[in-house]
């Protein structure tokens, strides 16, 4: 499941994941992600880290690691570049904001279809 | 933000309150009996600033000798300097010099009892703002006070307009470079699908990529269009056409311009007017910017299925158009903030609607021109309703003219009228 406010991001990852066979359902909110997260089921979801509110990414993925604690969570985000704020190198951002893997945006289908499989691969 | 402090005292009956500032002067001369003389000259005095509504005191403070000066400018910051021209020690002309390297807007008014022209030259030189012979009076002391404090206080607020008009002149352009950086980024998005030979191996996903990416680029084109109208009107440098606009054949041809978008989504529009031609001395391209924005937004923000109402009335010797829709509306809060730069209202409805957040803005700024005004009124789900009053006479525009005419001094008309 992809999760994102923009829906162009949305229709490229789908066009790019669901030719490679991967099914995608999409959300472009929080709440959007709620309703279907168990009915979906996804394998891993990818959520984008500001949607509505800055901290949107955050809370739902403190929520889906609580509902469901295997489930994979990418964060993507473009933190890095448009708010100065910054991830340290050294600690590791994906222990406290519960995410499996950050990556900056722009991102590029390649990085995520990496990310995907190397959890994808850890899961089992 | 935090909100504007309430600190003004409630203004009597018909007149209106003046807020109080207090400045800081420094008195400085190594004769205790001068000092005293100019402090009790200055104690309970006021001035007041008419243009600001601004009643300003004094808070004195005294030093005998340049080294003190130099303290307690350091650790008082006083707004004025009084300042003895003879001290012992360090002179006041060295404390001008000291002055000078420092990054200060500190006024300077120079005492001395040896009043010739070469030392007043000098101390202006320095950065002296006036000269005071001793012996002086209370009221010549007063005097050059009262022009010291006129002058500080304009040097300040411009300063202050200069500095805000830099802020928002930095937001906006802020918020632009990120309202153009987004449609890049999209297309790119797509760019890169389209390169990529397993995604873009189905027609329709090509397609699908193409089509998205042509309308990020006509959505980045409106913007900069937007740019530019809402450029020319600010500036006041744009050749405004003055002529007779019949308003009912700009609100046709804006309805024409629209139809293909309306009738892909079962739209239908229809326009009221009254008898005979509503005809008004104008600018027809700033008509038909007011018409083009309203009824493509009435269009956008519709329904499928839905309706677009274009009212034009007479309202002498003022003009209505109205242009209402079936669409989803927006709250009160929403459309509180609707006409403001870069405001798009950003909710689950309107995700999948492509727009600059300028439109609203200038149909306003156009608006003004001609003394008018633009009102909303809406309901979630069931429509919006656009009423832009427009009042040509206002616009001290006779028709068949043509020239320049500077949209600030049109707003201002407006404003006073």
């Amino acid at each position: 499941m992809i999760v994102d406010d923009d829906p162009d991001f949305l229709e490229q990852m789908r066009m790019c994941l669901e030719s490679r066979g991967y099914s995608v359902s999409s959300a472009s909110s929080v709440q959007e992600c709620e309703n279907q997260l168990k009915e979906t089921e996804p394998d891993v979801v990818v959520l984008d880290l500001m949607m509505d509110n800055e901290d949107d990414g955050f809370v739902l993925s403190y929520r889906i690691k609580k509902q469901f604690p295997n489930m994979p969570v990418i964060i993507v985000t473009s933190m890095t570049h448009e708010t100065g704020m910054d991830f340290d190198e050294t600690d590791d951002p994906g222990h406290w904001i519960k995410a499996d893997a950050i990556l900056a945006k722009p991102i590029r289908f390649e990085q995520l279809e990496r990310e995907i499989t190397r959890l994808m691969r850890e899961r089992a | 933000m935090p909100e504007e402090p309430e600190g003004e005292p409630t203004p009597e009956p018909g007149r209106v309150a003046a807020s109080l500032e207090k400045l800081k002067i420094l008195i400085v001369d190594d004769e205790p009996g001068m000092r005293t003389a100019v402090a009790r000259a200055l104690t309970g005095f006021t001035v007041s600033v008419d243009e600001i509504r601004t009643i300003v005191s004094f808070d004195l403070i005294q030093a005998a000798s340049g080294e003190e000066a130099v303290l307690k400018l350091e650790s008082e910051k006083p707004d004025l300097m009084l300042l003895d021209h003879k001290l012992p020690g360090i002179t006041g002309l060295d404390v001008l010099a000291w002055l000078s390297d420092r990054k200060t807007d500190i006024l300077i008014i120079m005492m001395t009892a040896y009043a010739s022209i070469e030392a007043a030259v000098t101390a202006t030189k320095k950065g002296a703002f006036d000269f005071l012979s001793k012996p002086f009076t209370p009221a010549e002391l007063k005097a050059s006070v009262r022009k010291a404090v006129g002058h500080l206080i304009a040097l300040r607020r411009a300063r202050m307009l200069e500095e805000e008009r830099r802020r928002v002149r930095f937001q906006f352009i802020s918020v632009l470079a990120h309202e153009l950086k987004a449609p890049l980024a999209a297309i790119e998005g797509y760019l890169y699908v389209l390169k990529d030979p397993i995604a873009c191996a189905d027609t329709a996903t090509r397609n699908l990529a193409v089509d998205r990416c042509l309308i990020r680029l006509g959505g980045m084109r409106k913007l900069i269009l937007d740019l530019l109208d809402l450029t020319r009107l600010e500036s006041g440098q744009r050749k405004r056409e003055v002529q007779d606009v019949d308003l009912g054949e700009v609100a046709r041809s804006s309805i024409e311009t629209m139809t293909p978008d309306a009738s892909a989504r079962d739209i239908t529009m229809e326009l009221s007017m009254p008898d005979g031609a509503v005809v008004i001395p104008a600018d027809r391209s700033e008509i038909e910017i007011v018409m083009n924005n309203l009824i493509s937004n009435a269009v956008k923000y519709n329904r499928d299925g839905g309706s677009v109402g274009i009212t034009i009335s007479r309202r002498s010797p003022r003009v209505l158009i109205e242009v209402s829709d079936t669409g989803i509306g927006m709250s009160r809060e929403e459309s509180a903030k609707l006409f403001k730069e870069f405001v798009r209202i950003k909710n689950q409805k309107t995700r999948n609607i492509l727009g600059s957040g300028l439109g609203l803005s200038i149909v306003q700024k156009i608006a003004n021109i001609y003394g008018g005004t633009v009102e909303v009124e809406s309901e979630p789900d069931v429509g919006s309703t656009f009423r832009v009053m427009l009042n040509p006479g206002a616009t001290a525009v006779s028709p068949g003219t043509s020239g320049e005419v500077p949209g600030h001094e049109l707003v201002k008309l407006e404003r006073e009228a």
